[in-house]
Order: C-alpha cells, then structure tokens, then sequence
C-alpha cells in the first residue's frame, strides 16, 4: 500500500499518495451522482408516509396502490405506447436522413444539419406550447398521433447524431462496390450500409424510446385527456405534494432505463 | 470535341440529380421539423407582436422592460444558469480527468456513474432529490444524527435545493464531452513535457489543460444553454421562489391565458440561446457539444 502511495502516478511524476485528494473527491462526486438516482428503489418499499431509508417496515403498498389505479395504468400504457411508436417512426426517419446528409454533399447539408439538430437547442417549453397551438388547429391535441410526432421531432436529433457518427467511420466503397456489381442503392443500402452500421442504429432506436418515455414538458401540454403520459401525472402529482406512489413508479421508470442500457451494452456496441 | 462536352455536362447534371435525390432521403425528417417545431415557433413570433386590440404593438415587449418583476426572472435565470454551470465545471473536471487517467476497463466502470444517471428521468431524479432533501429527509436526518446541525434545515423548495438537483442533473452534459476530450490527448505530450523540465503542475496547465478546453467548452455551453430553458427541476425543487423563464412562460399561459406575453418571453429566450450557440459555433463545431449523446 505505502509503495503504491509513493508510486508515480502520471508522466508528471506524481505520486498516487499526492493526488489521493482527487480519488477521494472522484469517489464522492461518483456516489453522489448515482446514490440519488437509485435511492428511490428501496424508499419505495418502504411502508410509511415519509419513504424512510432504509425502510423500518418494507412493504409493497405504493406498488399496490399505484397498479390498483385505474388512471395511473392509463397513463403507463399511453407512455408505452408513445414511446413505441416515437422509436418505430423516429429510427427510420433519422436513419434516412442521417444517410442522406451523408451521402449527398451538396452545399445544403451543413444548413440541413443545423435544422435537424434544433429541436435539442431550442427550450422545451417552446416547443411545448408550439405544439399545443398548432395540435389545436390541426385538431390532434391530446392524440396518440400528436404525441409521437412530438417526440419524434425530439428524438430524432440523436438519432441523426449518432448515426452520422457511424457512418463517418464507415466506407462508403463498400456500397458502391455492390452498386457497381449491379445493386440498386436501395438493395446495396439494406444488405452492405445497415449491417454494419446496424449498433448506432439501435443505439438510436433505444435513445428514441427512452427521449419519449422520459420527457415531461411537451407531454405535459400535449397530452391528457384520454391519453396522459406518465411523466405528466407525475409532474402534477409532484407540485401539489410528495406522494409515496410516486417513488414506486420511479422506480418502475429506472427499471425501464436500465432495460434499456443493458439492451444498448448488449446489441449496441461493437465487441 | 462537342459531344465530349455535352457528355461531360450531362455526367454531371446526372450527379447533381443524384445529389439532390439523396439529399431528398432527409425530406421526412426535415418536413416534421418544420411543420412540429419551426413554424409553430414562427407563429409564437408572429403573436409576441400582437397586442391585447389585436393589432401589431410592442406592447408585449414594454411590458418585459417595464415590470420589475421580469427583470427578475432574467436575473434568476441567468444567475442559476451561471452558478449551475460554473459549479458543473468545479465538480465534472476533476472528475472526468480522474476517469481519463484510468486504465480502459475500470474507466469504462467509473463512466457507468455518469452513464447512469444521464440515461435517467430527470423527473424522476428530481423526485428522489425531493424525498433526499425535504425536511423529514435522508440528507437531514443523517446531517442531524452526525451532530453537522441540529435542527432540521430547509433545503428544498428554495435555491439551494434547486441547484443541488440542476447540477446533478447536468453533471453528465459536462463530463461527458471533458472526457472525449481528454481521452484523446496523447500521454506522450505530458511526458515531453516533463523530459523538458516542466514540474507537474506547469505541465498540467501548459500542456494538457489548454488541450482540453475544446471538450470543457462544448460542455459548459451544453449545460448553460439546457439551464437556459430549463423547466421541472425548478418548479418541482424551488417551490415557488426560484422563477425562471421557461416557468414564467408557462404560468402565462396557464394561468393567464395570455399567450402574447407568453410569445415574447419565448422569443426572448429563444433569440439568447441562438446568440449564444452562434457566437459559440465561430470557436467550435456544434457536434462537438452533443459528443455526449448516447456515447
């Protein structure tokens, strides 16, 4: 131990005795970034008003109350549902653009660029209550439809992102090869680009899922009615006062978020 | 000689088609953009012009120069979009070139820290700051128990607890990029720097922290400008007293119904953050700042 102190460190000479200040502050800084996001699973069984932790008496009450409510189920399956649908319409759209700003290299793309990645700068609220306008007149406010186009829009910056990311490191010669050998682009697209590109994709495809499933603002102007999301029930559960329910479905939404990270460890990255 | 031009001339009219139609793969997207966001946002600017009468005026935005208490939530706005960066900077740097420093596979462990709670509801990360911070909480009674106070201390429903939760929530839009960024400096240029006599803290300033100020850039603008317009932490952390725009926005239109104060607020945010990223985007390209996302 006293020879690992007293060991170089860095390039610099540093030893590990000399900076143990920063493996100290690194460890709190890393405990404090997770603690609160996981702390709310075991709060969550706990049995009293003020999810103690750790709980004195462990109980499922809060999951009980939460799948016994008719409009807390509602509103779970209208997320899924949404969220579903932003992943199945946002991964082609963005993959087609992606591979198009890509391939093309008129003067427009970077202009294009810009465009598809705004949705990320500009404030949520202004997307919200633009939407909300706008679902007016076209009369898709509180739909399915309008939901998904929404988080469409949201999630379609990542998903162009993180493509166009892999289709940097990939070469395009190999798609014209099999163009040349007769391959419409299309064909030559779908059997020699996606495959290999096939992990971004997914990644994107998850990233999409999570953008709709998680985000709060635009859903809690554009959604209600017969289709409320779960963020926007909680986000109004949330003003008026701490309800412990709120901590079992948090924790339902964690266990979705790492579904969701282990999927993207598992098909998502190149081994 | 003539059909040899016109043939060239052809050739590349053909590839300026196939150009175009390639191009025309990103229409989907780029006509849900502008029909979801962009002219939505186009008819926000049109109504900030529109007075109470229904005629053009500027009146929404005298009223912003006018009332004090707008002055004030620019100011709170600003000042927490400041303090959450900066102290961003103080907590994410350290730590992102501690992680840099680690061998592959335990950094890739300590990246999970951060992975984690970027993948998370954020709703759901300030909930769990609300139960930690709330009077009856956790961070209270262990504070309490430890002998640091004796009273219970109000953490929540002010500005502390604001910030506590907006800068664990953009921790990882700041760590993320730093990382990128210092992943990718040679180890070498420390060690040249050492073999020509620097001490470790010269080098470290001299060499390596100048090399990683694209990445700390990229993140500090990503953090200010998601605090810029920041929302749900806020309203759910600082109970009423810590008002910044976006909630200004959106009590405007759901208490008040007005939706031309509502507008002009918008296109005053929306014209910052613009100017913001287009004074940033001369020194950096924007895919720098969104290195991050899903890496």
């Amino acid at each position: 131990m006293l020879r690992w102190l007293t060991s170089p460190a860095t390039e610099t000479q540093v030893t590990h005795g000399q900076r143990a200040w920063l493996y100290v502050f690194a460890v709190i800084v890393m405990v404090l970034l997770v603690v609160p996001t996981l702390i709310v699973v075991p709060m969550s069984f706990s049995d009293s008003q003020y999810l103690e932790f750790p709980p004195e008496v462990w109980s499922t009450r809060w999951y009980q109350h939460y799948f016994g409510s008719a409009e807390w189920m509602l509103a779970t399956r209208t997320s899924f549902k949404v969220a579903f649908l932003t992943m199945i319409v946002a991964t082609p759209v963005g993959v087609l653009a992606a591979y198009g700003l890509h391939a093309s290299k008129i003067r427009f793309v970077r202009a294009a660029f810009v465009l598809m990645i705004t949705p990320m700068m500009v404030p949520l609220v202004l997307v919200a209550i633009g939407a909300f306008y706008a679902y007016v007149q076209l009369k898709i406010l509180y739909t399915i439809t309008g939901l998904v186009l929404a988080h469409t829009v949201l999630a379609l910056p990542l998903v162009v992102i993180v493509t166009g990311a892999a289709l940097k490191s990939y070469d395009m010669a190999q798609e014209e090869a099999a163009r040349s050998l007769g391959a419409p682009r299309w064909k030559a697209f779908l059997t020699v680009t996606l495959p290999q590109i096939r992990f971004a994709v997914i990644t994107g495809a998850l990233l999409a899922f999570l953008t709709s499933f998680d985000e709060v603002v635009v859903a809690m102007f554009i959604s209600g009615g017969d289709n409320p999301t779960l963020t926007r029930n909680m986000f109004n559960a949330l003003r008026d006062q701490i309800d412990p329910t709120i901590a079992s479905i948090s924790t339902i939404m964690v266990l979705v978020t790492t579904v969701m990270m282990l999927l993207a460890q598992l098909f998502g990255q190149k081994k | 000689m003539g059909a040899a031009r016109i043939n060239e001339a052809g050739l590349r009219r053909d590839e300026r088609l196939e150009r175009l139609k390639l191009f025309g793969l990103s229409s989907p997207a780029i006509l849900l953009i502008l029909v979801i966001l962009v002219l939505p946002v186009g008819w926000l600017f049109y109504v900030s012009f529109i007075g109470a009468d229904g005629s053009f005026s500027l009146e929404n935005y005298e009223r912003m120069l006018k009332r004090k208490s707008y002055a004030r939530i620019f100011r709170t706005t600003f000042e927490v979009s400041f303090l959450t960066t900066g102290l961003c900077i103080l907590i994410g740097y350290p730590l992102a070139y501690f992680i840099s420093q680690l061998p592959n596979r335990l950094a890739n462990l300590c990246l999970i820290t951060v992975l984690l709670p970027f993948w998370t509801s954020l709703l759901v990360r300030t909930y769990a700051w609300l139960v930690l911070l709330q009077k009856q909480g956790l961070v209270n009674d262990w504070a309490i128990s430890l002998g640091l106070w004796e009273e219970p201390v109000k953490m929540v429903h002010n500005m502390t607890g604001n910030l506590i939760g907006m800068v664990h929530i953009m921790l990882p839009f700041l760590i993320l990029p730093v990382y990128g960024a210092m992943r990718a400096i040679s180890r070498d240029y420390m060690k040249a720097a050492s073999n020509l006599g620097a001490g470790p803290v010269r080098a470290f300033w001299t060499v390596f922290f100048p090399l990683s100020l694209p990445g700390l850039f990229a993140g500090s603008l990503m953090v200010f400008i998601l605090c810029l317009g920041f929302f749900v932490t806020p309203a759910v952390l600082g109970g009423g007293k810590v008002i910044m725009v976006s909630m200004q926005i959106v009590s405007n239109i759901e208490l008040f119904v007005n939706w031309g104060a509502a507008s002009a607020l918008g296109v005053v945010l929306l014209v910052m953050t613009f100017a913001i990223l287009w004074v940033a985007s001369r020194f950096l390209r924007l895919e720098q700042m969104t290195g991050g996302g899903g890496h």
